[in-house]
């Protein structure tokens, strides 16, 4: 069916260690090539860990499924040499529109806040970026993708983790230090370790099209409550079922179409194109020539799995949480596990840290996976009314905002997601001086424009730039001056002195107003480009515990 | 500010007229959206969170237990 994109077809190939009948014992195993074990796999190799992914398939999504890639993600995949090519590949949107039946309740521009090298979002086909993910594995040589190797079962010991896994060679088994479960919402290594998943079950069911067309339509996010081209059935008791649709561009002049249907739908029946083509005529006009690609329909789930780590076995992504997809919190907060997650195992695996670092992967990702819950609840509830009253209530809302300003914060089509600072980490040393902006311990770094050697770059290439490869990565102490400030450790660990205004010059004063910084300024800042602490001026005993506190010692 | 739960309407039965009359002509159905409407716009005119929580509080209907 797929017009605009071939699958390719990976080669399996056998393990020496299966051909050899000998059990291996692996520092990292990845469950799962999907967006999120892929980008474990590379954040593995970026720094120094040799890791092993096996994947039960041998190509990449099919359909687009996850289409939405926010800042932070971005900036992650940016420091594994992989941000650039997304963002030149992927689709960037500013403009929303609003419609409530025949209406359009308003418009918003997203007005970026400028000064960051990546935009605030992309849209682009999955497969593309499992593609190009997958290319990166191949050249890294830390990294051994696996095809066609399904993982059947997992026994634990203190410090190991035994997997069975099957391939088209049969039976063979491997040990690993740390398995990283990113085998998606249905884990079966999830059920393996008897992992409890719980939540809320939403009722309603989504029909997600992507159609091809030369459309006439801009680049613009459009959202329908309730629209004319596709009302919801009215139930005996009289209540018509709210319906929404959204309209979205991807790559290759590739829409995304997402429709809600109603409770008792049967999905197989929705997915047949003689039923999903009228659909669309109906939406897009008699005139609309498209050619559909990939059809889908999907129910979810808001649920999470109580912790984040079982044993030696890690969950990341939906494996570990799954959200509503309105705001494209899913993949976007997958990948934001693997940048809190891998720094740690490597030093964990160095014997750097102990491991009650892992542990904090659990206490900061579920506190933001918690949040992202609510965010998507939240939406969910708006999105899909459950009762007359609060149908209402929401077309309360959509009346309302078409002429009344105040009205349209309240409209809720999914949020952008952001990320979650993690404010209240045992890692962070909290403020001990008056800081004002966002920059407070526990966040993710902002980016700002910089020059580094004269040349005009970005702040967070320029602390990528500080990365010792097959490190666990750098601490640094980023310190505003040149007042006094040193290097500290706390065993093999170092932070190292980044000065701005001699290693990096803050040329259009973003940087200085972000972090709030005076003269003498220093943040400590962690592998993953968190803060961890900050101060007025340098104190070697002070910046020496926080680190330690960084290091869960 | 705490909720004021005194009279503060210097016309109680001029304005409990004028909100009748404002929905006279509308279906049950129209007269419950306006009264929707009519909730977000004062709401947003209070603007207080700790107000706003007091009035859902008390505005829940007698022998209900409190919102959860």
């Amino acid at each position: 069916m797929q017009k605009t994109y071939t699958y390719p077809q990976f080669e399996y190939h056998q393990s020496a260690e299966q051909r050899e009948g000998r059990v291996a014992r692996h520092p990292v195993v990845v469950i799962g090539a999907g967006p999120i074990g892929l980008t474990a796999a590379l954040e593995c190799a970026h720094r120094g860990l040799p890791v092993v992914i096996l994947d039960d398939n041998n190509t990449v999504s099919i359909g687009s499924r996850a289409v939405c890639y926010a800042k932070r993600p971005l900036e992650v995949w940016d420091r594994l040499g992989l941000g650039e090519g997304f963002v030149e590949r992927g689709v960037s949107w500013k403009v929303g529109r609003v419609f409530h039946r025949e209406e359009q309740v308003y418009q918003f521009d997203l007005l970026p806040e400028p000064h960051h090298k990546m935009p605030a979002m992309i849209n682009l086909q999955q497969y593309y970026l499992e593609e190009a993910m997958v290319a990166a594995c191949g050249r890294s040589e830390l990294v051994d993708l696996r095809w066609k190797h399904k993982l059947l079962a997992i026994s634990q010991a203190d410090d190991v983790a035994t997997l069975t896994v099957e391939t088209p060679d049969g039976v063979f088994q491997m040990e690993a230090d740390w398995v990283i479960a990113c085998d998606g919402a249905n884990s079966d290594t999830r059920r393996m370790v008897d992992g409890q998943f719980t939540g809320q079950f939403f009722q309603d069911r989504f029909l997600i099209a992507d159609v091809v067309m030369q459309a006439e339509f801009p680049t613009e996010r459009w959202f329908w409550f309730d629209p004319p081209f596709h009302r919801g059935a009215v139930r005996p008791d009289g209540f018509r079922m709210p319906t929404s649709v959204l309209l979205h561009k991807q790559a290759d002049n590739v829409w995304r179409i997402d429709f809600q249907l109603g409770w008792d739908s049967d999905p197989e029946e929705e997915k047949k194109p003689e039923k999903v083509i009228p659909r669309i005529q109906a939406m897009l006009g008699p005139n609309a020539q498209f050619e559909l690609e990939w059809v889908s329909v999907y129910q979810f789930a808001c649920r999470r799995v109580d912790n984040l780590r079982y044993g030696r076995v890690i969950f990341a992504g939906d494996a570990a949480h799954q959200v509503s997809p309105f705001g494209a919190r899913g993949a976007n907060t997958g990948v934001q596990d693997i940048d809190n997650l891998i720094w740690k195992l490597k030093l964990v695996l160095d014997g750097q840290a102990p491991p009650a670092l892992v542990d904090s992967y659990h206490e900061e990702r579920a506190f933001a996976a918690d949040d992202n819950l609510l965010n998507s609840t939240r939406s969910t509830d708006f999105i899909t009314p459950k009762s007359a009253a609060s149908l209402r209530m929401r077309d309360a809302v959509l009346e309302l905002a078409r002429s009344e300003p105040f009205a349209r914060p309240l409209v809720n089509s999914g949020r952008l997601s952001t990320p979650t600072p993690y404010v209240n980490s045992s890692l962070n040393t909290a403020d001990a001086e008056d800081f004002a902006g966002k920059m407070r311990p526990g966040t993710n770094c902002a980016d700002a424009p910089v020059l580094t050697n004269g040349q005009p770059g970005w702040f967070l290439n320029a602390l990528n730039a500080q990365h010792t490869p097959g490190q666990a990565g750098d601490f640094i102490l980023l310190v505003w001056g040149d007042g006094p400030a040193e290097p500290i450790r706390v065993g093999g660990v170092t932070a190292r002195v980044l000065r701005v205004g001699r290693d990096l010059q803050d040329s259009a004063g973003v940087l200085t107003q972000r972090y709030d910084a005076r003269p003498g300024t220093v943040y400590l800042i962690r592998p993953d480009q968190h803060v961890a602490a900050r101060w007025r001026r340098f104190d070697a005993e002070q910046a020496t515990a926080a680190l330690r506190r960084c290091l869960a010692l | 500010m705490p909720l004021n739960r005194q009279p503060n309407l210097t016309d109680p039965d001029g304005f409990y007229e004028e909100l009748i009359n404002a929905q006279r002509g509308l279906s049950d159905e129209q007269a419950q959206l306006m009264n929707a409407k009519l909730i977000l716009v004062l709401a947003n005119h209070i603007g207080d969170r700790a107000v706003l929580r007091e009035a859902l509080a008390v505005a829940r209907p007698l022998g209900v237990d409190a919102a959860g």
